[in-house]
């Protein structure tokens, strides 16, 4: 186990304790996993558009094979993503409800508690919970095959023509790996921070609001004491080993778009077209 | 107050893919008053054993007596916070939780949320300060504009303050200057004594381990790997090269020696003019 992953598993647990599915990387080394990460920015960018052309039967069936079949590509288990939706359920599900009690259009079906549903908010609340359904599903598939280095580097790589209208995009990608390095530090740091202090007798978990409040103190102020120390000597230590800027600098994994990428892409064209023409038009 | 641990378990991230076993069946008694030195590798699980004693975290299955209190993998804690009062942990780089305006009012932290009168934490502050050998002109000062070596001290303080009847100490002395070590360590030893302490300390030093532990655990990734007496465990220089681990060098040196002579010097602890004298016969020997 490397040092690097034991501070990622820290972030995991977090997330999972959060039911967050964000930020969750699950090495499983998959075809979908060694894509180019700017490739799958920019399916997933196109797709959150297209979507929203599906209006039938068939169109919405496109756009849910092409992210069912991608989910089973990258090989993480289904218990995983579903655990990690738990929460996009809910509102998946609130959505839907709403939407039932709210539209009034088509016949009444049945009366729930004197409430009339019609058969048209039955139609809009599915369409529009599945719609949800597929857009959380797709990008959390980024994060579940991607390091956030890679998306970094995406980034950089994606917004690089920017550079020519003095957008600082390199500094831009160095502030968000150098962020994304040090999440899982100050986590952990947050933990043995909130146990010194709770063997201090500080009880963060019960008692009035008003205490609870206050007993964030002892906790934040050595957390920011630390951050700050760190990326002090962070700074140091960059310029002692000779960073000046991303000028010239040329980068040590370079992406690069391969056979993989050019097949998705393609097979992503061919379903938003597909799509795109039978969809219904009147 | 007594220890026991019965067939420990603790598992990170229980039921995930990143699960890891940090303890692993581990049992053992400590009695109230003894001074135990926990050693291992890094990564052998000693810090994650000194949380079960504060309650930080509970077994993944088996059980941990401390005193009155138990704690199960499924029960919280009833009186968690009677628990920390009693047993007083200095974590790995204690100053790392220091927060407060000045010294004084981070030293009487702990004593203020235990419901310590004001006029009796204003005594504890002095006398802890004292104790770790704080000037007393810092008390007014900011934690933060003090040295590595004085904040470290301001944070044992901290937790001497609430006056445990436990102490658990998690490599007090790590990066202190030689001096600095020494003189922490023969503190914490002498409150052992005086008020029979009981008191568990986690070390990377075999030297530490031998001069203040009268009993000793040695972990290996999570599992208890060997207990005794440090005399006892420091005999078995092999056993312990094993785990990464070496013997003080008194052991290293007695052991060249019985080489060199051909035959073994038993040491069990005796003082030093006692080992001199067996030496000398040793070296007798050899010149007749
Ligand atoms: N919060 C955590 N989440 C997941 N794994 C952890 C966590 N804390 C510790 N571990 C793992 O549990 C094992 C034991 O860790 P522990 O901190 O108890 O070791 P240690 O003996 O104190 O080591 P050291 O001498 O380096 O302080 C290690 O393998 C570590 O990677
Ligand atoms: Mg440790």
């Amino acid at each position: 186990m490397t040092g690097s992953l034991s501070s990622w598993q820290i972030w995991q647990v977090i997330n999972m304790n959060n039911l967050l599915i964000v930020g969750q990387y699950v090495p499983t080394n998959s075809i979908v996993h060694r894509m180019d990460p700017r490739i799958k920015m920019l399916i997933i960018f196109f797709y959150v558009i297209f979507i929203f052309f599906a209006n039938n039967i068939v169109s919405y069936a496109l756009f849910t094979v092409f992210a069912v079949g991608g989910t089973l590509l990258t090989k993480v288990p289904w218990r995983f993503i579903a655990k990690g939706l738990t929460p996009v359920w809910f509102l998946i599900v609130f959505t839907f409800i709403l939407h039932l009690f709210v539209t009034k259009e088509g016949t009444v079906l049945v009366n729930v508690f004197g409430l009339p549903i019609y058969s048209g908010a039955l139609e809009q609340g599915a369409v529009i919970s599945l719609r949800f359904f597929l857009l959380i599903l797709l990008t959390s598939l980024l994060t579940l095959t991607t390091t956030p280095i890679e998306i970094t580097d995406g980034v950089e790589s994606l917004l690089g023509p920017l550079r020519r209208f003095k957008f600082p995009v390199h500094e831009l990608a160095l502030m968000m790996s150098i962020s994304l390095r040090f999440i899982p530090t100050l986590l952990q740091e947050t933990e043995k921070i909130s146990n010194a202090q709770a063997s201090r007798g500080v009880d963060f978990r019960t008692g009035p609001f008003r205490e609870r409040v206050r007993a964030v103190i002892p906790l934040l102020v050595p957390l920011f004491v630390s951050a700050f120390k760190r990326a002090e000597e962070l700074a140091m230590a960059m310029e002692a080993r000779g960073y000046r800027g991303g000028e010239g600098r040329t980068k040590l994994r370079e992406l690069q778009v391969m056979k993989r990428d050019v097949a998705a892409l393609v097979i992503f064209i061919i379903v938003v077209a597909a799509a795109l023409i039978t969809r219904d038009y009147s | 107050m007594d220890i026991t641990f019965k067939q420990v378990d603790y598992t990170y991230q229980a039921n995930s893919p990143f699960e890891h076993k940090a303890l692993k069946n581990l049992s053992f008694h400590l009695p109230g008053g003894s001074f135990t030195a926990i050693v291992g590798h890094t990564g052998s699980g000693k810090s994650t054993l000194l949380q079960h004693l504060n309650g930080l975290v509970r077994p993944t299955s088996g059980s941990v007596q401390i005193g009155e209190h138990t704690l199960e993998p499924k029960k919280k804690p009833k009186q968690a916070k009677e628990l920390r009062k009693q047993v007083g942990i200095v974590f790995q780089y204690p100053e790392h939780q220091l927060f407060e305006e000045t010294v004084e009012k981070d030293i009487a932290f702990g004593p203020r949320n235990f419901g310590v009168a004001e006029k009796e934490i204003a005594k504890r502050v002095k006398e802890s300060a004292a104790a770790v050998g704080l000037d007393l002109s810092l008390l007014s000062r900011s934690p933060f504009e003090l040295s590595g070596g004085q904040m470290r001290r301001v944070a044992i303080a901290g937790v001497l303050a609430v006056r445990p009847r436990v102490l658990v100490l998690d490599e007090p002395t790590a990066g202190l200057d030689p001096r600095g070590q020494q003189e922490i360590m023969d503190m914490f030893y002498r409150l052992h004594k005086e008020q029979q302490l009981t008191t568990i300390l986690v070390t990377h030093s075999m030297e530490d381990a031998l001069t203040y532990a009268d009993h000793m655990l040695v972990l290996d990734k999570g599992e208890k790997y060997m207990e005794g007496t440090p005399v006892k465990v420091f005999q078995d220089r092999q056993a312990l090269q094993q785990v990464q681990l070496d013997v003080p060098e008194i052991f290293q040196f007695l052991q060249k020696t019985s080489e060199r002579f051909g035959k073994q010097v038993a040491y069990e602890g005796e003082n030093v003019d006692r080992l001199a004298e067996q030496l000398a016969d040793l070296a007798g020997d050899k010149h007749e």
